[in-house]
């Protein structure tokens, strides 16, 4: 039995990787890749006859290997289902981090499967409140009540656009610029930054399209996404590459912050560091550029 | 418990194993192949055994193919396909009872 820590609700999540939670071959060593975040899935990878045996090999995958600092969420099938339950159940007794709700279109529905996600931990012996939520946002019904499901609970770690049913639903196809699904993602961005919890991208899934991954990696980085959905572990290098602060901004950040600490001091609220006006919003961040760049692994500093 | 029809989980492909349980009259008649026999068939048949005990089995016939699946795996598929034969694998199953 590998007891897994106490899940926190922020934390470093640059890549989530989906695996087939059905198919040992895979989820035996996800964490050896380096993402962040695996999604175990319960809901498109796993054939509907299969649904129950997913579970089963779930449970043992949560119990008995260990992901180490990977974060482990489940991906559970939808609330028009009726497996849905039976997947909140397993995904608390074998102490996943977290659960992905699929479909996700309102409120209601983040609190529906709070109460089943409660009702399992008081069942199993979990501890009350330390399985996470995050909802998929599939539908122009989701999108538009991304600001109510973003503020739905207490457990919601983000929310994630998923692309291939939000696109279908809008009857447009994939396009380079990402202009058909431009409006969703920063209405969704909003949302979740107005709620103060984390936005993640959905797949590409052209996996021989090396440049459109590169372009719409950038984009999602300029957006102000924390991380992004994959399917390919080779996928993984180029999205921590570019969410890691560069060394440029490492050094401008860390000049912010030590100057603001001296002109603190001395009772100065704005001023200029190499001609630029700086006051405290460019200080706070600073002091995320800061910390992010330790959570990438990227900062040798002092600070 | 009790197997009552013919039920089957599991896959060939690589580090899975196909589980295969009918109803039995003496005791576990267990059938194993596995790509890892010599190194490993004792191991997998005690894993498949203990599963088969802890869930109460005590009259089956097991087919067992294994393409070198992890300990947690056979213990996955075996307890799936038991599930399944008594037609209880859907829902409310006790984990960390005798699922474990």
């Amino acid at each position: 039995m590998i007891p897994r820590p106490r899940p926190e609700r922020f934390r470093l999540r640059r890549t989530m990787m989906f695996m087939n939670a059905q198919r040992p071959g895979l989820i035996k060593d996800a964490y050896i890749y380096g993402v962040d975040s695996i999604m175990l899935d319960l809901e498109d990878a796993v054939a509907e006859n299969q649904k129950d045996a997913a579970r089963f090999s779930l449970y043992h995958a949560l119990k008995h290997i260990d992901y180490g600092d990977t974060e482990v969420i489940v991906r559970i099938n939808g609330l028009d289902t009726p497996h849905w339950q039976e997947d909140v159940r397993v995904c608390v007794a074998g102490g996943a981090d977290g659960v992905r709700i699929a479909k996700c279109e309102s409120a209601d529905d983040v609190r529906r499967i709070e109460e089943h996600v409660l009702a399992a931990e008081k069942e199993f012996g979990v501890e009350e409140g330390r399985t996470l939520l995050m909802a998929a946002l599939e539908s122009p019904k989701g999108i538009l009540n991304a600001r109510e499901i973003c503020q739905a609970s207490e457990r919601m770690l983000g929310v994630a656009i998923s692309g291939g049913d939000f696109r279908k639903s809008m009857h447009v196809r994939t396009e380079r610029s990402g202009i058909e699904i431009n409006t969703a993602r920063s209405l969704m961005l909003l949302a979740a930054r107005e709620a103060g919890i984390q936005c993640f991208d959905t797949v590409f899934t052209s996996l021989d399209d090396e440049e459109g991954f590169r372009a719409e990696v950038e984009l999602d980085h300029a957006m102000g996404f924390d991380g992004k959905s994959l399917i390919n572990p080779r996928q993984i290098a180029y999205v921590h590459k570019t969410f890691a602060p560069t060394e440029k901004e490492i050094a401008t950040a860390e000049l912010y912050v030590r100057s603001y600490e001296e002109q603190s001091k001395r009772g100065v609220g704005v001023y200029t560091v190499n001609g630029k006006m700086v006051d405290i919003p460019f200080i706070e961040d600073a002091q995320r550029v800061i910390a992010l760049a330790k959570a990438c692994g990227v900062y040798h500093g002092d600070l | 418990m009790q197997i009552e029809t013919m039920a089957m989980a599991g896959t060939l492909e690589s580090s899975d194993v196909q589980v295969t349980v009918e109803p039995g009259t003496a005791g576990i008649e267990l059938r194993l192949e596995s790509s890892v026999m010599n190194q490993y068939g004792r191991a997998i048949q005690k894993t498949v055994l203990d599963t088969l005990k802890r869930l109460g089995v005590s009259s089956a016939r097991v087919q067992v193919v294994d393409q070198g699946a992890l300990d947690c795996t056979i213990r996955a598929r075996v307890e799936c396909a038991v599930f399944r034969s008594a037609g209880i694998s859907d829902k409310n199953i006790p984990w960390g009872g005798v699922v474990q």
